[in-house]
C-alpha cells in the first residue's frame, strides 16, 4: 500500500471510504499459525463467524459456502478458530495450531 | 452601526457573545470562577432567547468529548471551563484539536491546585499551550466580548477550522462589572453568521459516512500532526482578516498584539490578560515623569506571532517579561521563553529579563509595576541582574 503524504490527508484524519480495513495489513506478528486440513472440514463457518478480524477465507458463490483456507496477511494467530472447530469429521478437528516458523 | 453601552461582567459579556452566535450545542459543567458565564447562558437558553441545546455532564472530561461529538457532526459548539476543570478536559482538549473541530472556549483564568486556589493566575491554559488550540487573550471586559464573538468567524474558517481559547482572567475580569460596547443581536448575527455545515465533514451526513479518531500508528500520525502545525500557521492571515473586519464594523481595531506607547520606548513591558490594564495606567505616569516605557500586551499567543514581535521588540534596549505562571524547573516562564527564542535572531537584541508575578491571584497592584519599571531602568543603566526574577511575594 502507497502511503499518502501530509498534503493529500484528508482534515483531522477522517476516513472517507467504507470498510477499508482489509487494506490494512496485520498479519506479520503472530507466533502461531493454524493449519487447515480440508478432509477433517464440515464447513460449520464456526471460524469464519468467530474469527476476530477477517482471517478466514470462504466461498459463498455456490449453493453451499465452504471454507476455502486462511487470509494470513489479517490472521494473527490468536487460535481462536481452532479451539471453536468442532471435531466432527472421524473425531478429528479441522484447525489445529502450529509454531509459526516463517 | 449603532451599539449598546452596558455594564456587565465579563461572564455575562461573552455569554452575550454566546448567545448572538447562536450556537447549536452547549455542554455545561460548572466551576469557578466560569460557572457564572453557564449560568447567564443557561438563563439565554430558559428565556427563549437562544435555541440551544444545553447537555449538563457529569464532568469537564465529559463536557470536551460531548464537544468533540456535537462538533463532528458539524454543529455549532461550544464550552467553558477553569482551572482543575481544564486539567480535567487534558486528553480531550488534544482531541479536539486532533479532529479540526471548530468548538470555542472561554478559560477563565484561574491558578491550578494544589493548594487549593479559586483565584486568577495563568497556569491553566499555559498547560494547554501546545494542544492544538488557538489561543487569545483577553484585558478587559470589552475584548472577552469582542473575542468571544470573533472566535466563531476564526475557528470555523475553511481555511483554518481549530479550535479557539478565549482567555480572560478569573474575578478580575470574569466577576468585576465593566462599561462596553455590544452589538445589537441581528448586527452580531450579521458578522458571525450561520455556520457553513458544508465546510469540514459531518458524523450525520449518511450519504458520505466516515470514520473519525480512527487508530493512527507509526504510519500516519506524524503526517497528520504536520497537517495540524500547517493548519496553525496558516491561521493568523484569517485572524488578520477578522480583526480587520471587526475593525471595520465596531471600530474596535486588534491586531496579534497591541504596542502601547512602544514607538521611542527604551523599556517594555510584555504581559497578558488584565495586567495590561493595569501597566497602562502605570506607564502612562511614568511617562509623565520622562521614563520612556511601554507596553506590548499579546492578544495571539497560540499561534505566536514570533517574527512581527521580534521586529516590534528590536528597537527597545531592555524588554520585560511577566509571566502570570511558573514552569517549575523550567529557565522561565512561557511567555518569556517564546519570547526570548523569538528575539534571538535578531542582528541587535534588546535585553531581556523575566518576572513571575501574581501565582493564586496575587494582587498586582500599580506599585508593583513601578518596582518593575524601576528594575528595567536600572538594567538599562548596566547593572547586572538575574534572568529570571519574581514580583510582589515574600522571601
Amino acid at each position: 500500500m502507497s502511503l499518502i503524504p501530509t498534503s493529500s490527508l484528508n482534515e483531522g484524519g477522517i476516513i472517507t471510504e467504507a470498510g477499508n480495513a482489509a487494506a490494512f495489513k496485520t498479519g506479520d506478528w503472530r507466533s502461531n499459525v493454524p493449519q487447515w486440513v480440508p478432509e477433517n472440514c464440515i464447513h460449520c463457518m464456526f471460524c469464519w463467524i468467530y474469527c476476530p478480524d477477517s482471517a478466514v477465507a470462504i466461498d459463498s458463490t455456490g449453493e453451499k459456502t465452504v471454507m476455502t483456507g486462511f487470509v494470513f496477511e489479517h490472521c494473527k494467530g490468536c487460535g481462536i478458530c481452532a479451539q471453536h472447530c468442532p471435531p466432527a469429521a472421524k473425531g478429528k478437528a479441522a484447525i489445529v495450531m502450529v509454531r509459526d516458523e516463517k | 452601526m449603532k451599539q449598546i453601552y452596558v455594564g456587565l461582567t465579563g461572564n455575562e459579556a461573552v455569554a452575550t457573545a454566546f448567545k448572538q452566535a447562536r450556537p447549536h450545542v452547549a455542554p455545561a459543567f460548572p466551576i469557578t470562577p466560569q460557572t457564572e458565564m453557564m449560568h447567564k447562558f443557561a438563563d439565554f437558553v430558559a428565556d427563549g432567547a437562544v435555541d440551544t441545546e444545553m447537555i449538563l455532564v457529569e464532568s469537564e472530561h465529559s463536557a470536551m468529548s460531548a464537544a468533540i461529538g456535537s462538533a463532528a457532526t458539524g454543529a455549532r459548539t461550544f464550552t467553558a471551563t477553569s482551572s482543575a476543570g481544564f486539567a480535567l478536559m487534558w486528553e480531550v482538549i488534544y482531541v479536539a484539536a486532533s479532529l479540526r473541530l471548530p468548538i470555542c472556549m472561554p478559560v477563565v483564568n484561574r491558578a491550578l491546585s494544589g493548594n487549593i486556589n479559586i483565584h486568577n493566575d495563568h497556569s491553566d491554559a499555559m498547560g494547554g499551550r501546545d494542544a492544538g488550540w488557538i489561543q487569545m487573550w483577553c484585558e478587559n471586559t470589552q475584548e472577552a466580548y469582542d473575542h468571544a464573538l470573533m472566535c466563531w468567524r476564526i475557528a470555523e474558517h475553511k481555511d483554518v477550522r481549530l479550535p479557539v481559547m478565549i482567555n480572560y482572567d478569573g474575578f478580575i475580569i470574569s466577576h468585576t462589572a465593566e462599561s462596553l460596547h455590544i452589538l445589537p443581536d441581528e448586527d452580531a448575527w450579521k458578522f458571525i453568521g450561520p455556520k457553513d455545515l458544508k465546510t469540514g465533514y459531518s458524523l450525520l451526513d449518511m450519504d458520505h459516512p466516515i470514520t473519525v479518531g480512527p487508530l493512527d500508528l507509526t504510519d500516519y500520525y506524524f503526517e497528520h500532526k504536520v497537517s495540524q502545525i500547517e493548519a496553525l500557521k496558516r491561521a493568523p492571515k484569517y485572524i488578520a482578516e477578522v480583526y480587520k473586519e471587526f475593525g471595520q464594523l465596531t471600530g474596535r481595531h486588534y491586531s496579534f498584539f497591541e504596542e502601547y506607547r512602544t514607538d521611542d520606548a527604551d523599556l517594555v513591558i510584555v504581559a497578558l490578560g488584565s495586567t495590561a490594564g493595569t501597566a497602562k495606567d502605570v506607564i502612562d505616569a511614568q511617562r509623565e515623569k520622562g521614563v520612556k516605557v511601554g507596553l506590548l500586551k499579546i492578544h495571539m499567543f497560540r499561534p505566536f506571532p514570533a517574527v512581527e514581535l521580534a521586529k516590534a521588540l528590536s528597537k527597545a534596549k531592555v524588554v520585560g517579561v511577566m509571566d502570570k505562571s511558573a514552569s517549575f524547573g523550567g529557565w522561565g516562564g512561557p511567555l518569556f521563553n517564546e519570547i526570548r527564542s523569538a528575539l534571538y535572531d535578531l542582528p541587535a537584541r534588546p535585553k531581556i529579563h523575566n518576572w513571575v508575578y501574581g501565582l493564586g491571584g496575587r494582587d498586582t497592584d500599580t506599585k508593583q509595576i513601578v518596582s518593575l519599571i524601576e528594575q528595567l531602568q536600572a538594567i538599562a543603566k548596566g547593572r547586572e541582574a538575574e534572568t529570571v526574577n519574581l514580583l510582589g511575594v515574600r522571601l
